[in-house]
């Protein structure tokens, strides 16, 4: 596994070692070889990914906090420490904290609560980097591969649910900042790119939106590390220039709402991997 | 301040129900979300965050604003815009072309810099760069097809300043009313789509 690990490495650092300015032919290329290499991930033992599952797993049964205790009675919304299918229904509300929340505040929440976990360093390391593992990335690893394959259902029953959507909706709508973005301003209309980069439509339910939700968290080869979709939109707002929104905070949360309702219906393959 | 904003938010749910409420939630919540995603403006960018009257209305109305508004905007984004002193929007076309293919600066894990202004992210310009998108128009022979005429230059400065100013609620930054762009780097920019030696002319 290690071997196949530092080949695949080694061919990916090729494959998206070009700049701002590649041609048109190289980006070709690279998304051909990029493709090659998605294929060669139905073998889960090539996709570095996997390692942040591993490492999740066993974040999941280790006692720790002041209590002690793992993880292992968390609810993460079908039953206490049920994993196969949970993530595929969230975010979701949760009466014992009266709000919606994603798999990480979900997480942060029974961290908490059950295991008297340290937040504040939990939240210091919420994204890895070379020589620092994130225990949120890690579990969020492990926790969604055990909703691969499963249909995304996106749970919009509780009031606060459909708050949170349309909130969602909202904030997807919402520009500010010194460029004037909005998420739509990238993602509200079809076939269209930045420089060469292809844009999903996630304006409208269906085929983007799916592919979209269906493939987060991912193993992202230009940063070494698995993401989950909290760092996904960390970036989207780095990006149009807004300030840094809170990890964890309710909007973010409102917007993977909004897009998994999006994406109803779409399959899960994750931790998937992209450039 | 902050009190005004508010009561020109109720007044908006209250004056045109169908804008906020068709779309399932009402301006108040929307806030409230908002702070808490961004609960205190980070030094050095109190300038920066920006959710004027103007992309109040565009967000609301997902860029369709009526057409009351729409002139309202055009006129008071018109306004704004400062043309160079001397009168002359020329600057230097080579220059202009580096900027436009500098998409670095203005995050916030970026250190305090010249913004380029990424031009290349959205419009096609010099044929020879074929890494470009497709948000925007493309942009080749601009200067060209408009006759080189002085006063398109001046329009196009202008949009550079103030895209709003020309087209309510179009995607494009307003990179001149935010101080992202300079006032050289701006003359440039329009020097690369109007000087008849610029390769987004030939």
């Amino acid at each position: 596994m290690r071997r196949k690990i530092a080949v695949f490495a080694a061919l990916m650092a090729c494959a998206v070692g070009w700049g701002g300015v590649a041609s048109a032919q190289q980006a070709v290329d690279t998304e051909k070889e990029l493709e090659k290499y998605r294929q060669m991930m139905s073998d889960p033992m090539s996709n570095p990914g996997f390692l942040a599952v591993d490492r999740g797993e066993q974040l999941w049964s280790l006692k720790r906090g002041t209590k002690n205790v793992s993880l292992e009675t968390c609810d993460l919304g079908i039953g206490p420490g049920k994993l196969e299918g949970a993530f595929a229904k969230l975010p979701r509300y949760f009466a014992d904290a009266d709000k919606v929340m994603d798999l990480e505040q979900r997480l942060a929440f029974c961290m908490d609560k059950i295991q008297g976990l340290d937040l504040a360093d939990i939240k210091k390391r919420r994204f890895g980097k070379p020589g620092q593992t994130s225990d949120m990335e890690d579990l969020v690893a492990f926790i969604a591969n055990k909703s691969s394959g499963f249909k995304i259902e996106p749970q919009l029953t509780h009031a606060k649910e459909k708050e949170a959507a349309a909130v969602g909706e909202a904030l997807f709508y919402r520009r500010g900042d010194v460029l004037d973005f909005s998420c739509s301003t990238c993602h509200g209309e079809e076939g269209k790119r930045i420089r060469l980069q292809g844009l999903p439509d996630l304006s409208k339910p269906g085929k983007d939106a799916q592919a979209t939700m269906g493939s987060w968290p991912t193993y992202r080869v230009s940063q070494g590390q698995l993401r989950t979709f909290q760092h996904r939109l960390w970036d989207c707002y780095r990006q149009q220039r807004a300030p840094e929104p809170g990890y964890l905070s309710d909007g973010l949360t409102a917007i993977t709402v909004f897009l998994m309702k999006q994406a109803a219906g779409g399959e899960l393959q994750v931790p998937s991997i992209k450039r | 301040m902050k009190k005004i904003a508010f009561a020109l938010g109720l007044a908006l749910i209250v004056t045109t129900p169908a804008l906020a409420q068709d779309k399932g939630i009402d301006a108040a919540t929307l806030e409230k979300y908002t702070k808490a995603m961004w609960p205190k403006t980070p030094e050095g960018w109190e300038s920066r965050i920006a959710y004027d009257d103007t992309m109040k209305i565009c967000s609301e109305t997902r860029n369709q604003p009526s057409d009351a508004d729409f002139a309202k905007i055009k006129a008071r984004e018109a306004a704004t815009v400062k043309f160079p002193a001397d009168g002359n929007v020329m600057g230097d076309y080579k220059s202009g072309l580096k900027i436009a293919n500098n998409g670095r600066g203005g995050t916030f894990t970026d250190k305090p810099m010249t913004n380029g202004a990424n031009c290349y992210a959205c419009h096609q310009l010099d044929l020879q760069e074929v890494s470009y998108g497709t948000l925007g128009p493309s942009l080749h022979l601009y200067g060209k097809n408009r006759g080189f005429k002085p006063e398109e230059a001046k329009a196009a400065y202008a949009k550079i300043y103030n895209s709003m100013g020309t087209a309510p609620c179009t995607n494009m930054p307003r990179f001149g009313y935010h101080g992202f762009l300079t006032e050289q780097q701006m003359k440039d920019l329009t020097a690369m789509l109007f000087d008849p030696n610029s390769p987004v002319n030939k």
